[in-house]
């Protein structure tokens, strides 16, 4: 029987419904932007007048105030982590495998903030802001901002939300960083960090993925050095490209393997099958056309993304990114960088993940060590490159929820 | 708690800092953080064993023991512990050496195969000792490196590493006068407790 489609709808909805009624989805979630009018001084110097947060919470704060986590986001990320918007909302938020009733960040255990950080545009203060010295959006004017300043404005959320310490601030890649900041900047803040798939810096080899990324927005002609709204227009070429690029480098080359290749090759038999070459259509077109999957899938990534994000914000996001080196500050040694507080650390990297590889956390183990700090560091066997940290990887996620149930543990014990 | 444990928890001092090297599933340090306060932290290569450390609230790091402790700093601990462990490295002494430097004592316990029913089974058979004690065949043992009570006296004296107590256990943890002074015809279990001279 042919499934018309209205009917087809109707069953597409209703799956969507059983899913923001499962019992471990947080469900329909509101964000709330919170206004700051004290100026942030930024490390470049400059200050941003006032700003405004969009923030997420799901959960309770409990009575002593001391269940709270801090979900850091990473480049493309927001404050919607988990649940859905509304019920025609097609995908929950980034990271709803972890977040929820139940899940390894149990929102019936611990009250969870997540914000989108300043420069963003999913509702924070940003490029697509109006700057009130001049009535336009700011554009190219947004000051450069640094995961050191987005955790300032982190810190002025917690303040206004009246909360004393974090149970845990938890990221993953460009969040780690800012979760490796919050242990630095305020450790007396902070009782845990969930660092996954970062690294203390970029290598060079990062920045010049970066550097490509920056290179093919600022070189679109729709750019129009940053002000681009201003002429009703934005480099999608451009910022299509940034994300492909992005996107190949969060794969690892056996996860595109399985992927785009034939039906039944799966993550662990990838070196049979087609190597991820199936075809759109069956036949080569012996043009410049889009042949194989892997082609349109990049092509459709690109596409998405391009008309969701704003251009300077991912030029701005990239060089937070680049800028991240807390052991300037401290001769170049990092583990004076962590020589204050106690919070515990859990660590975890993926082995296929070669923008952040295992290397990179291993540095930072060892940097903790050094400081003396208390850690715990798993490397994951994972075919999905550094996509990894966003899937609900069985050996990630169990350790995840092992270690913060044992920091719930100690809440209820320190109240009673 | 495993026959050797009983014997590490005492040579361990109140509130030190112990490395456990392939620390299972984190059972002996939550053991010694619970009754010595001890500040411990776990090296281990099973993920099942690593996630019971986790659940136990137990530091543990994700770590071959093959490739050295080179990401520990010298004299951060104050014992470094080798549980049944040395049999399972590739390179044993050089591990013993990275124990003292990375902490002031060390503590190794292995089983002893120059014990009698390990001679009498190769002398009588002839063939590799298997037994519960020992239970890997010989082709898919995790025990590459056995050696027995005197070989590791050797071992010691050729890497003027100081004694500081050794005590020979059966696997029912019981001691006694013979296996005193008979250790490596009686003893099951070796325990030492060692420095660097």
């Amino acid at each position: 029987m042919a499934i018309d489609s209205t009917q087809l709808e109707e069953t597409q909805t209703s799956a969507l419904r059983s899913a923001i009624d499962a019992p471990d989805s947080v469900g329909i979630v509101t964000p709330r932007s919170y206004h700051f009018d004290e100026p942030l001084q930024l490390r470049s110097g400059k200050t941003l007048p006032s700003y405004d947060l969009m923030v997420e919470t799901y959960g309770e704060l409990n009575a002593a105030r001391s269940n709270a986590i801090l979900i850091c986001h990473a480049l493309s990320g927001d404050h919607h982590a988990a649940g859905y918007h509304s019920a025609s909302d097609s995908k929950p938020g980034w990271w709803d495998s972890a977040i929820g009733p139940g899940k390894a960040i149990d929102t019936t255990k611990f009250f969870v903030v997540a914000l989108n950080n300043l420069g963003g545009c999913a509702g924070s203060t940003g490029p697509t802001s109006i700057n009130p010295e001049t009535g336009k959006p700011y554009g190219p004017d947004f000051p450069v901002v640094t995961v050191r300043d987005w955790v300032k404005s982190q810190l002025n959320l917690m303040d206004r939300l009246g909360i004393e310490k974090w149970a845990a601030v938890v990221g993953g890649s460009l969040g780690g960083m800012q979760v490796q900041r919050w242990a630095i900047s305020y450790p007396d803040r902070v009782a845990n960090a969930v660092c996954i798939a970062s690294a203390p810096k970029l290598s060079a080899q990062n920045i010049a993925f970066n550097e490509v990324a920056r290179y093919s927005i600022t070189s679109d002609p729709n750019f129009h050095a940053g002000r681009y709204l201003e002429h009703n227009t934005y480099p999608k070429q451009g910022l299509m490209l940034a994300r492909m690029v992005g996107h190949i480098t969060y794969l690892s080359d056996s996860a595109m393997r399985a992927k785009f290749g034939n039906a039944g090759s799966q993550l662990e038999n990838t070196t049979r099958g087609n190597l991820g070459r199936d075809l759109r259509s069956g036949t080569l077109s012996f043009g410049l056309n889009v042949d194989f999957e892997v082609e349109s899938y990049l092509h459709y990534q690109g596409e998405r993304f391009s008309s969701n994000f704003d251009a300077n914000s991912y030029l701005l996001m990239t060089k937070a990114l680049d800028y991240f080196d807390p052991s300037v500050d401290y001769g170049n040694d990092l583990s004076k960088a962590f020589a204050e507080g106690d919070c515990k650390f859990l660590l975890v990297s993926f082995s296929t993940d070669w923008r952040f590889p295992p290397e990179r956390s291993r540095e930072l183990v060892e940097t903790l060590l050094k400081a003396g700090r208390e850690v715990t560091y798993l490397e994951v066997e994972a075919d999905q490159g550094h996509d990894a940290f966003l899937m609900p990887i069985p050996r990630y996620i169990n350790a995840m929820r092992g270690f913060l149930d044992n920091v719930y543990k100690e809440l209820v014990t320190d109240a009673s | 708690m495993r026959p050797d444990q009983e014997i590490i928890q005492r040579w361990i001092e109140p509130d030190s800092r112990v490395l456990d090297l392939g620390c299972g599933d984190g059972s002996l340090l939550a053991n010694l953080k619970q009754t010595k306060g001890v500040k411990g932290t776990g090296l281990e290569i099973d993920g099942d064993k690593i996630q019971s450390c986790v659940e136990r609230g137990i530091n543990v790091i994700e770590q071959n023991l093959d490739a050295g402790l080179w990401n520990f700093q010298s004299d951060s601990f104050d014992t470094v512990l080798l549980a049944q462990t040395l049999q399972a490295l590739s390179h044993p002494d050089q591990l013993i050496d990275e124990m003292l430097r990375v902490g002031r004592r060390g503590i190794v316990t292995f089983p002893n195969f120059g014990n009698w029913k390990s001679r009498l089974y190769l002398s009588s058979k002839g063939r590799m000792p298997v037994s519960k004690f020992m239970p890997h065949a010989w082709y898919d043992t995790p025990n590459i490196h056995f050696c027995t009570v005197r070989d590791f006296d050797a071992l010691c004296e050729e890497k003027n590493i100081r004694i500081l107590e050794r005590t020979v256990v059966d696997l029912k943890h019981e001691g006694s006068l013979s296996m005193r002074l008979l250790p490596n015809l009686l003893g099951e279990i070796a325990i030492y407790h060692i420095a660097r001279s």
